[in-house]
């Protein structure tokens, strides 16, 4: 692997700055760097920002390969400036088993596009009933560290408390997927004003609310960390700022579409707009908005979650939960806190690379943009502002919630360890 | 009811009234001799008009009648909007009254009176209409005006007045009950219709 | 250009009055020999029914074919539909048949919402009942029956509903038509309170263009009309109330109730009726209980509502909000 010189990028928004990396590794960073026996990336004013880590994908495989692969998934992470994902284990077989785990982890490898992290699941099958075996997956090759039945809920108190207490031993965190299963049977979208007048089942807010109470309690008490899956009421922020001000080791995260859409949108019973958790009111947005700011939401996650057409191309309440965001995240981002002004490029790096890393104890990732450290980096041409075109997607499914809509921002190059896998905004 | 397809603009100044108001109380006095000559007496009489003016002559008419024979003679409205042969060709219209004297028509003489004769298609949906509500003895038409250019056989029974027009010109009857004056005017199609 | 019927809601008072008028004119065709008329002659209409519903399906094929309309009717269970075949499939088999409109009624609120706008089909949709949202039809036949009952039936040609204190009572939480009335009778001008047990009532309901109470007998000497919804018995299963016994002595209208009425009001029910439930046989059976005369008045409302979206070469139906121009 050969030099690359990257000249004039703003790093982290700073002012502009040349990066030479030399191999796998950053090797300088300052200005006026000679470019000697490098290939040369103009950067010409673009914001450079650590590898993206999202810590919430949905790769689909094994078992759905018809919505997403590994390698179409990991092509849509590298897409949207990712260089880690952290794969949900909501699989078919489920992700409960250290030869799962091992397999989805291969994968990434195989591919190169962007290191992949399997979640194991916290109960065999995502039955809620009986702890997976957290160690051996742990243990394995793919050294799972994050745990998670996301898409259910942990809801049984005991088994959330074992599972808090048992990953303990190897420093491992418990991902919980808030949502009390008994307030929510049935439930189509946000319980509200629009609900009560399209006539679809109510989610309440409370239904997240109380088990995150629930959780942060039970964590609490057995000293563990919980980190709260894709938070999306105002009570929620509520409830975790609480829980940070008494020292509770609580993580959360927000998805893009949550920062950004509202249950309004339901109006259209375009099931595109379908999703768990549901999208939610203006309030809850702007205090999703606030805490992401202020740091009592830890990180941004993608939730991505594609689905094959004809799973959203239907009636709503037959249609399949959840939207991509791998390609699109980075752009809602900017659009929803830093063209609002309420994070700056730092703000952002913090939150969508270096915290998610943190959390997930993806090693060499989420690290400052500095010498010696990996070269994970990706390039965003921040100026750039245009309409969403799912055609484009290099993710196997296309049920975005933005198609048409204009949003800022553009990933135009991504490396990961120093090779390129997005130049110029194309795959290599 | 014919008029609907030639767009009618009263206010036009080339309208030139064809009748005034003596000249319609005439021909309906007229047309109620003629009725009860030919119809014996008009002992079996029904006057159906079709709406909108056609009830109002129907109303009239049934009033001079009742002067002449000294007996109430029957009159109700027969709507003939749901039997139109255009209606594909326009949005729908809102439904006026068929409203049948109590006795029905079935065996009666039914006198169908309408304001203008032209193509005579309201005629020939006025006779479908009447076949879905029972079976006259016979059926007679009445009209305050024709003005030619017939697309169907039809012909009326009685005539107020026989207007040779262009199919350039436009006739608009106007009644009191609707339009606070009796007239019958005759104007040009604007060009750009 | 798009005509369908998706909602009460997106019914201006001009629209309404439209349809009830031509309802007026269409339920005289019931007392003709023959209760026929031409007006949808080589039209066809496809009653596409996902859920079981007789008395509407009969309502809605007795309407098209007293307006001559090639009628097919096509029930979900049973046929492919039950077998996976999925909502879109079903409607382009339907298109490809050339159908002119789309009488709907699902399980799934929204399902024609998404049938009209989602670019399936160019025939017109008319909602028969989707879920726990919408239908349409049931409303104009509710405020066909009042205007009729308590404005007149030549005296209410033209006018609408200004003034009149409507009381809907029972399990609104989940009932379409409840919502369907609260928008139809608000834009004619009426007053609404719904009445029922908390448990019944969807969050939300603040936004909505009406009144809420929990207390039966205090609303009843103050309304013209007291409509009963059906409470399904399942409901107590999921502990919306403790009892059926209770339900009914609480927010069931038995004949004491009804006596604290206004001499003039009337009662209404868009059945099945729970007897026993929500109403005891003596108040159904009464002369202030208008069932039957609803059910009546739903055939002329559905041959206005297809008569005035399908009658000419375009609908004489202003649209507003469901609608994607």
């Amino acid at each position: 692997m050969s030099k690359i010189l990257i000249r004039g990028a703003k790093v982290l928004g700073g002012e502009p700055q040349d990066v030479l990396i030399d191999g796998e590794t950053i090797a300088e960073v300052g200005t006026g760097l000679s470019a000697e026996g490098a290939e040369v990336v103009e950067a010409g004013g673009k914001v450079l920002l650590p590898g993206l880590v999202d810590l919430h994908t949905h790769l689909r495989e094994p078992g759905r390969e018809d919505s997403e692969t590994v390698l179409t998934g990991t092509r849509a992470a590298a897409s949207g400036g990712y260089t880690a994902v952290f794969a949900m284990a909501n699989t078919f077989p489920v992700a409960d088993t250290a030869g799962v785990v091992e397999q989805v982890w291969r994968l990434g490898r195989e591919h190169g596009y962007c290191d992949v992290q399997p979640i194991g699941a916290v109960t065999v099958g995502l039955e809620g009933r009986k702890l997976a075996e957290l160690g051996a997956m742990h243990e394995s090759a793919a050294g799972v560290t994050v745990f998670s039945d996301d898409g259910k809920c942990v809801d049984d108190a005991v088994i959330m408390r074992r599972a808090l207490e048992y990953v303990k031993a190897f420093d491992g965190v418990v991902a919980q997927h808030a949502q009390e299963p008994r307030l929510t049977e049935g439930a189509q979208m946000n319980e509200g004003v629009v609900s009560a007048e399209l006539g679809l089942g109510g989610w309440p807010a409370v239904a997240e609310e109380s088990i995150i109470a629930r959780d942060v309690l039970l964590a609490d008490h057995v000293g563990s960390r919980v980190h709260i899956c894709h938070l999306s009421t105002a009570g929620s922020v509520e409830i975790v700022r609480w829980a940070k001000s008494r020292g509770i080791r609580v993580t959360a995260e927000v998805t893009p579409h949550h920062l950004l859409l509202t249950d309004e949108l339901v109006r259209t019973y375009n099931p595109v707009y379908k999703v768990n958790p549901p999208l939610r009111t203006e309030r809850d947005v702007t205090a999703l908005r606030e805490a992401l700011a202020d740091g009592t939401i830890d990180i941004v996650a993608t939730d991505h979650a594609p689905h094959p057409h004809e799973d959203k191309d239907c009636e709503w309440a037959a249609a399949a939960m959840g939207m991509v965001g791998l390609e699109t995240a980075l752009s809602v981002v900017q659009e929803t806190m830093v063209d609002t002004g309420l994070l700056d490029w730092a703000g952002v790096a913090d939150r969508m690379s270096v915290k998610p890393a943190r959390i997930g104890q993806a090693t060499g990732h989420g690290r400052p943009v500095s010498a010696g450290e990996p070269a994970n980096l990706t390039l965003v041409d921040t100026a750039y502002r245009g309409p969403v075109d799912p055609a484009g997607f290099a993710s196997r499914s296309r049920n975005t919630p933005y198609e048409g809509r204009e949003l800022p921002g553009r990933v135009t190059h991504t490396w990961l360890r120093g090779k390129a896998t997005l130049v110029d905004g194309k795959l290599t | 009811m014919d008029t609907h397809d030639t767009p009618v603009h009263p206010q036009a100044s080339d309208a030139r009234p064809v009748l005034e108001g003596p000249d319609i109380a005439r021909v309906l006095t007229r047309i109620a001799h003629e009725i009860v000559e030919r119809a014996k007496g008009a002992d079996d009489v029904v006057l159906l008009g079709i709406p909108t003016r056609g009830v109002f002559l129907a109303r009239r008419l049934a009033a001079k009648l009742a002067q002449i024979t000294d007996r109430e003679i029957p009159v109700g409205s027969l709507d003939i909007t749901m039997y139109r042969d255009d209606l594909r060709m326009h949005p729908p219209r809102a439904l006026a009254r068929t409203e049948i004297p109590g006795d029905g028509i079935d065996g009666k003489l039914v006198v169908l009176v309408d304001d203008v004769l032209f193509s005579g298609r309201t005629i020939r949906a006025a006779l479908d209409a009447l076949n879905d509500i029972g079976r006259p003895r016979a059926v007679q038409l009445a009209v305050l005006v024709d003005r030619g250019h017939r697309e169907l056989p039809i012909r009326a029974d009685y005539v107020g007045k026989n207007l040779p027009t262009s199919l350039r010109e436009t006739v608009k009857v106007q009644l009191a009950e609707e339009d606070g004056r009796d007239t019958v005017l005759l104007g040009a199609k604007p060009a750009a219709q | 250009m798009q005509r369908h019927l998706i909602s009460a809601a997106d019914l201006t008072r001009d629209d309404a009055v439209l349809i009830l008028d031509t309802a007026e004119e269409m339920s005289r065709v019931a007392d003709r020999p023959i209760k026929k008329l031409p007006t949808l002659r080589g039209r066809t209409v496809v009653n596409l029914f996902f859920e079981d519903s007789t008395r509407t399906r009969i309502s809605f094929e007795a309407a098209e074919k007293r307006l001559s309309a090639d009628v097919i009717n096509f029930s979900a269970k049973g046929s492919s539909v039950s077998k996976g075949e999925s909502l879109k499939d079903t409607a382009q088999t339907l298109e490809a048949m050339g159908v002119d409109a789309v009488v709907i009624r699902h399980g799934a609120s929204g399902a024609p919402y998404r049938l009209a706008n989602s670019g399936w089909i160019d025939a017109a949709v008319i909602n028969a009942g989707d879920g726990t949202h919408q239908h349409p039809t049931q409303a104009l036949l509710d405020a066909f029956t009042l205007r009729r009952r308590l404005v007149g039936r030549d005296a209410g040609l033209g006018q609408d509903l200004s003034g009149k204190r409507i009381t809907v009572v029972g399990d609104v939480l989940h009932s379409r038509v409840a919502r369907s009335n609260v928008d139809l009778l608000h834009t004619l001008g009426a007053e609404v309170t719904l009445v029922a047990p908390p448990t019944l009532v969807p969050v939300g309901v603040e936004s909505w263009p009406c009144a809420v109470s929990y207390d039966l007998d205090s609303t009843l000497p103050k309304c013209d009309a007291v409509m009963m919804l059906r409470v399904q018995r399942e409901r107590m299963n999921a502990a919306f109330f403790p009892t059926e016994r209770e339900y009914s002595r609480r927010y069931g209208l038995d004949g004491d109730r009804m006596a604290r009425l206004p001499e003039h009001a009337i009662v209404m029910h868009p059945g099945p009726m729970v007897r026993g439930m929500e109403i005891t046989a003596e108040v159904a059976d009464s002369g202030r209980c208008t069932a039957v005369e609803q059910v009546a008045n739903g055939v002329s409302i559905r041959m206005a509502v297809l008569y005035l979206l399908l009658g000419g070469n375009e609908p004489a139906v202003t649209h507003s909000r469901t609608e994607e121009k």
